[in-house]
């Protein structure tokens, strides 16, 4: 039998996990890990400039390819670094798998150097975590570490390594399990019969149905199914801001994003509807507002392979414990092999309804704010001009505020990981490292960072890390030179008063940045250049471009939720409700 | 409602901080927490009780079941189970009258005295937690009272095994 150190057992183990990829950041504690990293050629190191990043890259990577990141930190300031990135990545149920060095574990509980109870500090944001305690499990622990992580409900898990048992002057045997069974942990579920012919009987009888399908169905690859099932029934869809791309967005059948900034359309179907499908969507207070108000006449049908996911905000009336996959795919084997079907004519009347509510407030049938003039740019026409020049098939990642809604409402997500957002935890700083995941995954794609002028210093260090690797990311900087979103609300709240919203003309100038970091700077502002400047922008296609466009700083997002009402509610501009 | 939950658990470091931190993270109260090895030393028995309403409840015993180290997770207040609590009292008595009237209290509550010095009893008493209150309260008046209670125990009555 193989005999290795510790350290060499890490990156073995890596390796039969299938990682060919890991970002990170070396320091004392992690560097035998490291030294056994420089000794192999088969699992890549990508030096990041920040912690936080390399977690965020390696939710980037995971998420648009459905496998799970991997990021390698040092212990104490590198472990809680990291932690932005695993709250970000738990809040979204991404598969990650965090490895952090840690003090030697004769130093465990003395206060050493650099010491940090990363299990401890982890714990409230992780899907599980592991310290390890002797060499001999290093290898049964990262094995498990990555099945945890991405069986059932899908998560990061931290596996935090004591220095000593990395030491490579002890060897022990190497062995890769074949096979994990944990008897405490069985994640897959098919769903329980009775319910799922219970849920299609409902489906077939409602005269006012919405499909509401949310992030859940694209982490388990289940869009083609929730296609299919949606044609079968000719229900209008609507999905969540993590559910874009789970349903095509330029489909007719598409009602757009429902919640805070969802389309007029989707919030109201959603309130008349009397049949309300929820597939792995979680009822999050950003789609329900007041939940005393949400919804009053639906009947709840809810898949989540998640059972504390089902009835935790609102009572679902047919719960379905299992994966979107399964059980739809069970579904629609009975819609086609029974006798029953739709409400043709009920379902007539409710296309009728949705589009003339389309026709009146649709953000997709009229363009709802002013047109850009000048030097004037609105926003949501940075956004058109973007989708129009990537033609739809870009990856587009975003940080959060204002720019984040823009994208998620005007760029149509045809498919599913193209829209790579934090939408639980709301994390600025996660568009610009989690492009440089998705080109990792990627090189030949185009990737789009949708940013502000706010988010984007929150990891802009990174640029450096798109030099030495070599990831032409294309950044679209909406600068309104100001956190526009903290702006609206206190637009709206605070009459006006913009409480540290404003940076008082402290903005670096990102085009002499990004030069300077060796990459390609250009400024927008005027609206006749834009789309050939975005053109100019991705026909570069092996460099980083930083687009810097100055867009409207008075501009809000609207639809917008009024707080406490219903999920119709809507503020539809800053003087007309719904 | 105060309600019972069984937890059968891996015996792993961390476990059951993973428990106390789900409580508290979620903002669920927990009234009384037991947690001790079973007769197979992999094995961790955890009983806690909390007051809260079904929902809550419900969502408690799934948070607690998703935990990767639990195995299993029962409410044995949802059918007929039988629960105990251990109690030491130290009492100061120094009174002969006093030192009388404690005995014969502790026989009717069928609570042993364990050490005896001449100013002070240590009691223990096993019953469920409203036995052991209501001897509380007949020693209410005195002043030098210590109390130390592990917290309740179930197990469920029947055919009905908790095991893996
Ligand atoms: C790390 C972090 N801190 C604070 C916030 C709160 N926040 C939400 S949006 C926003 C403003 C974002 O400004 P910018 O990136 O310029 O985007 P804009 O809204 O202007 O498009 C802030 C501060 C957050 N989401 N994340
Ligand atoms: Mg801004």
């Amino acid at each position: 039998m193989e005999l290795l150190s510790g350290g060499d057992i890490v990156v073995r183990a890596l390796k039969d996990a299938g990682i060919r990829y890991l970002w990170g950041y070396p320091g004392g504690a992690a560097l035998h890990i490291y030294d056994a990293i420089f000794r192999q050629e088969e699992v890549h190191h990508l030096l990041v400039r920040h912690e936080q990043a390399a977690v965020h890259a390696a939710d980037g990577y995971s998420r648009a390819t459905g496998e799970v990141g991997t990021a390698l930190v040092t212990s104490g300031p590198g472990a809680t670094n990291a932690i932005t990135g695993i709250a970000t990545a738990y809040m979204d149920s991404i598969p990650i798998v965090v490895i952090s060095g840690q003090v030697p574990s004769s130093k465990i509980g003395q206060d050493a150097f650099q010491e940090t109870d990363m299990v401890g500090v982890s714990r409230p944001i992780v899907k599980h975590s592991f310290l390890v305690t002797r060499s001999e499990d290093i290898a049964e622990t990262i094995a498990r570490a990555y099945y945890i992580a991405k069986t059932g409900r899908p998560g990061p898990v931290v596996v935090d390594i004591p220095k000593d048992i990395t030491d490579p002057s002890y060897k022990v045997p190497y062995i890769w399990p074949k096979k994990i069974a944990l008897r405490s942990y069985q994640p897959s579920q098919r769903g329980h019969k009775g319910q799922i012919k219970r849920g299609v009987k409902t489906l077939l009888q409602a005269v006012k149905p919405v499909i509401y399908a949310g992030g859940g169905v694209i982490i388990d690859n289940a869009s083609d199914l929730l296609v299919d099932l949606a044609r079968q029934l000719n229900f209008p869809v609507t999905n969540t801001l993590m559910g874009l791309g789970a349903f095509p967005g330029s489909d007719p059948q598409f009602l757009g994003m429902l919640g805070m900034h969802g389309t007029y359309e989707a919030n109201m179907a959603m309130h008349e509807a009397d049949v309300i499908f929820a597939v792995g969507a979680r009822f999050d207070d950003r789609v329900t507002n007041d939940l005393d108000k949400f919804c009053p006449s639906a009947k709840i049908i809810q898949i989540d392979v998640d059972p504390t996911s089902i009835s935790k905000n609102i009572k679902s009336d047919i719960p379905i414990v299992g994966t979107c996959s399964s059980v739809m795919a069970e579904m629609i084997s009975i819609i086609k092999n029974g006798k029953s079907c739709v409400n043709e004519e009920a379902l007539k009347d409710w296309w009728l309804k949705i589009n003339t509510w389309r026709h009146n407030h649709g953000i997709y049938t009229k363009p709802r704010y002013e047109p850009s003039r000048g030097n004037l740019i609105k926003p949501q026409d940075v956004i058109k001009v973007l989708y129009d020049v990537t033609e739809g098939e870009a990856y587009v990642t975003s940080d959060v505020g204002q720019h984040q809604m823009f994208a998620a409402q005007y760029y149509l997500f045809d498919k599913p990981r193209q829209w790579i957002n934090s939408g639980g935890l709301g994390t600025m700083g996660f568009g610009l490292p989690a492009a440089m995941g998705v080109q990792l995954a990627f090189p030949e794609a185009s990737v789009a960072c949708v940013t502000g002028e706010g988010s984007i210093q929150m990891c802009i260090q990174e640029l450096s890390t798109c030099t030495q690797h070599q990831l032409p990311i294309k950044i679209i900087n909406l600068n309104n030179a100001a956190l526009g979103m903290v702006r609206q609300w206190q637009d709206m709240q605070y009459s006006g008063r913009y409480a540290q919203s404003l940076y008082e003309n402290s903005l670096p100038d990102f085009v002499a940045l990004t030069e300077s970091y060796g990459h390609i700077g250009m400024r927008v502002d005027h609206i006749d250049h834009l789309e050939e400047k975005m053109r100019e922008c991705f026909a570069l296609k092996d460099r980083v471009v930083f687009l810097d466009i100055r867009v409207d700083p008075e501009e809000h997002v609207y639809p917008m939720q009024i707080a406490g009402g219903s999920v119709r509610d809507l503020w539809l501009s800053k003087t007309e409700r719904s | 409602m105060k309600r019972i939950i069984s937890v059968l658990m891996e015996n792993e470091s961390g476990a059951l901080s993973r428990v106390v931190g789900l409580f508290s993270q979620r903002g669920y109260n927990i009234d009384s927490l037991t947690v001790a090895p079973t007769e197979d030393e992999t094995l961790s028995r955890l009983t806690l009780t909390t007051d809260s309403d079904d929902r809550k409840i419900e969502q408690i015993i799934k948070q607690l079941h998703k935990l990767i180290d639990t195995i299993k997770v029962v409410d044995l207040t949802g059918g007929s189970h039988l629960e105990r609590e251990l109690m030491l009292i130290k009492i100061r008595a120094v009174d002969s009258e006093i030192r009388t009237e404690l005995q014969r209290g502790a026989e009717i509550f069928g609570g042993n005295i364990i050490d005896v010095t001449p100013t002070s009893f240590v009691m223990e008493m096993v019953g469920n937690s409203d036995k052991l209150d209501a001897f509380l309260e007949t020693v209410a008046d005195i002043e030098d009272v210590e109390v130390v209670r592990s917290g309740v125990l179930g197990i469920s009555r029947g055919e009905k095994f908790l095991r893996v």
